[in-house]
């Protein structure tokens, strides 16, 4: 029954905030939006049972992305000297396009052999996750490790200065 | 809440993000629409771990968020280095690679 409720609460944070992403003129307001997208999805992960994730989703996300996001914003606002409102293009098409996307998940889903049900907790998933990224997800769990290097060296490369 | 029910939300937050990649003019506005498909992914993955009681879906999305944040700080450099040889960021105006 607090599930019910609960998902129900997230659902309209979550969707409400996701329209104020794309829709609100301000980026930086946009930035802003995108934080409560972010903790309300990570909300969703603790109604799932997967606390683990929902900090790694506070911690990487809102506190990360966000993060850099804003100083990008911040970077090129004040360098261009205007503020950065923008207006949309082609709002009709992606529309329809997004509309089109979505009907046809939706359909996908309806056609889906009866619904699965929730099967009793596996106990703690944080110590299930991290007994799988030793065991089985050892070697992608590394080469995570190669990609993150490789991007920050290539943030790196980009945002030197030419001398 | 059965499965469906997080699948139908996910699918929402995705299309909604479709949306902002295809009519934000903004380079960083189109990077937003971007997180906000990977986070609908997301649900996906951990609604499918909790429905099926098996952790790989939890994994999965560990590494969706990580990979994704590697996307990000290398597209905000691009975006910034863009700006920086072109100044500005508006996707319009960015043709050099039109044919």
């Amino acid at each position: 029954m607090a599930e019910t409720v609960g998902f129900w609460i997230v659902a309209v944070v979550l969707l409400a905030s996701s329209l104020a992403v794309v829709l609100t003129p301000n980026l930086f307001h946009a930035v802003l939006f995108l934080a409560a997208v972010l903790v309300a999805t990570g909300v969703v992960f603790l109604l799932l049972e997967a606390p683990f994730l929902f900090g790694v989703q506070l911690l990487l996300y809102a506190g990360g992305v966000v993060t850099i996001l804003v100083f990008a914003i911040m970077l090129t606002e004040r360098l261009v000297g205007q503020r950065i409102v923008q207006a949309s293009r082609f709002v009709v098409n992606g529309a329809l396009v997004a509309t089109a996307v979505f009907v046809g998940i939706v359909g996908f889903l309806v056609r889906r052999p009866g619904d699965a049900l929730r099967l009793p907790a596996v106990g703690d998933s944080t110590a299930a996750v991290g007994a799988a990224l030793v065991g089985p997800f050892a070697v992608p769990f590394e080469l995570l490790g190669v990609l993150l290097v490789a991007a920050l060296l290539g943030a790196i490369y980009f945002a030197r200065t030419e001398d | 809440m059965p499965l469906t029910a997080y699948l139908v939300l996910a699918a929402l937050v995705f299309a909604i993000g479709l949306f902002g990649v295809l009519t934000r003019r903004n380079a960083v506005g189109i990077l937003l629409g971007i997180e906000l498909m990977l986070n609908a992914v997301n649900i996906n993955l951990a609604a499918f771990a909790r429905f099926h009681a098996d952790v790989v879906g939890l994994v999965f999305a560990l590494f969706t968020i990580a990979i994704t944040v590697a996307e990000v700080g290398l597209g905000l450099a691009i975006v910034i280095v863009i700006f920086r040889v072109r100044r500005t960021i508006d996707a319009d105006h960015l043709t050099l690679l039109r044919g």
